[in-house]
């Protein structure tokens, strides 16, 4: 199991490598590094929290985008060029396919995640003259950033296993944007009364929360970021992404792949 | 033990927006090969075979019945390491290159690295593919596919191989290839299991061979009897064209050229044909039986309920 787990990850990070989707990245890391020095001029004394901001918001955005429009095409594109008939005649179980590209996909966003992390830290290197004891606090706000992957990568699966591309995409990215507003939901819910109430609630477990995952704001002004949030926002991410990728595997067990 | 059993296995596909209906692809198979055997499955395009081979490689599933490989349940994990499968016009990750290909194929079937480093090169020296390095299979030409296919289905060495329209779209050269590839695995002792709308193809190389037509499984059995049922007709060649009128409530057609004439009837009615030319005092010439071609059978069982409806 973990070998055919490992094959069809490996391959799917393969696939994205050679599709030249990381190259793109890398060169948009170079930018952010080339253009540090132009933050400095724009704003006095304020050029490292807008680093921070810009930074981290194009390292979550980047990340979003890929997850969304390689994860729609993970199945369906194997469906479609037929290339998994020759897999599923093997001894791979369908669950083990979903997960495979799951964290292939997930394995192709943390690489991404790393080489631009790079690039923004060579920017925070030319722009403050090298790093601080508080610098490590950015690292809480990137390791949060990987949880959205984890969420949006499941959820765009779960979408695509049942939809098509198109309409995948659209679901995934509308439940991100509805999820970076998860508490204006929570207080609508609260101050909301009869049915409203009872529906904005069901909304509140149901859209991720990626509120709790954006510190971006609060790193950026060096303030730390607690113990339990980290503890819980993991844990939350890996339960919500593995219900997803479980309701994809659910839809994908039944399917008839014409 | 049989390699193959199917036992009234049956789709249909829901067809409608709202009042759904069902639409038959494949109706209830019953079906056996045996091992070692080389099985041909004919029909038109559209008959039923890719979907036959879609159920049995658990790509959809069936309506009703159901299948046992190798003497176990046709969607077990397990017996897959056992099975081969080519499908039809077959569409691999172009981003990689054969030896990665065969490489990652062979990884999902459980294939050891050790095995596996040793038989990439000599499976791809076999498929006559041993000089293509790492080029990308996006440049590859379709032959070229085609044996990289039957490279991916044989690399986990299974004992049953299933190939769907293996020779379709290639050149001749192409088609000679492909055919001494399926001679190889039939030399090795392997089972195989394939489909063809290409009759030549199937009289070269099966055992038996399966008529399918419209879903429906139509005839099936060794090609050698299979064309004699169809060679039930004579050709008989005589001189004199005043015997005609007397023996053509026999024949089933005739054709006159000055006074020679040839006429086709049938075995039964032949004794009874040259006694009323001896009558008439024709003048026999030849006397043929017509050689029943598979193609004969083929078009009797896949033309027969349209011929009844017009």
């Amino acid at each position: 199991m973990i070998s055919r787990l490992s094959a069809i990850s490996f391959n799917t990070f393969r696939e994205a490598v050679r599709d030249r989707v990381l190259y793109n990245l890398i060169l948009f890391a170079l930018l952010l590094v080339a253009s540090a020095p132009l933050f400095g001029e724009i704003s006095i004394g304020l050029e490292k929290i807008i680093l921070v901001n810009v930074g981290l918001s194009a390292i979550s955005l980047f990340g979003i985008i890929i997850a969304i429009f390689i994860g729609i095409g993970l199945v369906s594109k194997e469906i479609e060029k037929k290339t998994l008939y020759t897999i599923l005649s093997r001894p791979v179980r369908r669950w083990e396919f979903i997960a495979g590209k799951y964290l292939g996909l997930l394995m192709t966003l943390v690489v991404n995640a790393a080489f631009m992390t790079l690039g923004f830290y060579l920017a925070l290197i030319v722009i403050s003259r090298g790093l601080g004891k508080d610098d490590a606090v950015l690292l809480v706000g990137i390791y949060f950033i990987i949880l959205e992957f984890f969420i949006v990568t499941a959820i765009t699966l779960l979408f695509s296993s049942f939809s098509t591309p198109i309409f995948a995409a659209i679901f995934a990215f509308a439940l991100f944007v509805i999820g970076t507003f998860a508490e204006d939901l929570r207080n609508f819910a609260a101050l909301s009364t009869g049915l409203t109430k009872w529906l904005a609630t069901v909304a509140v477990y149901l859209v991720p929360n990626f509120a709790s995952l954006n510190v971006i704001s609060q790193v950026a002004h060096a303030q730390p970021v607690s113990g339990q949030l980290i503890l819980f926002n993991t844990l939350y991410a890996l339960l919500y992404s593995a219900a997803a990728t479980a309701g994809a595997v659910l839809i994908f067990e039944r399917r008839n792949l014409k | 033990m049989a390699a193959l059993e199917i036992q009234g296995l049956a789709k249909s596909y829901p067809t409608g927006f709202w009042r759904k209906t069902l639409k038959p692809a494949l109706l209830p198979l019953d079906l056996t090969v045996e091992e070692g055997e080389t099985f041909g499955f004919l029909g038109p395009n559209g008959a039923g075979k890719t979907t036959t081979l879609k159920l049995l490689m658990g790509i959809v599933f069936p309506t009703a019945g159901s299948a046992r490989i190798l003497g176990c349940h046709f969607h077990d994990p397990e017996v897959k390491r056992q099975i081969g499968f080519l499908p039809e016009q077959p569409y691999f990750y172009d981003y990689l290159s054969a030896p990665e290909l065969l490489d990652y194929y062979a990884q999902l079937s459980g294939v050891s690295a050790e095995v596996r480093r040793q038989r990439i090169p000599a499976l791809l020296e076999r498929v006559g593919l041993a000089d293509v390095g790492r080029k990308q299979l996006r440049k590859f030409s379709k032959g070229m596919l085609q044996r990289v296919g039957i490279a991916q289905a044989i690399i986990h060495d299974p004992r049953i191989v299933f190939l769907d329209e293996p020779m379709s779209g290639l050149d001749p050269l192409g088609r000679r290839e492909i055919r001494e590839l399926i001679q190889g695995l039939k030399d090795e002792g392997k089972t195989v299991f394939f489909s063809t709308h290409i009759l030549s193809d199937a009289e070269s190389l099966c055992d038996r061979v399966a008529v399918i037509h419209k879903g429906e499984l139509r005839g099936i059995g060794v090609i050698e009897d299979l064309k004699s049922k169809s060679a039930d007709q004579v050709e008989v060649i005589w001189h004199g064209a005043h015997a005609l009128p007397a023996v053509s409530g026999l024949l089933t057609e005739s054709h006159i050229t000055g006074e020679t004439v040839r006429g086709i009837v049938s075995t039964a009615n032949s004794d009874m044909l040259l006694e009323k030319l001896r009558q008439q005092r024709a003048q026999l010439i030849s006397f043929t039986p017509l050689h029943g071609a598979l193609e004969d059978y083929f078009i009797a069982h896949t033309s027969e309920r349209e011929q009844v409806k017009a």
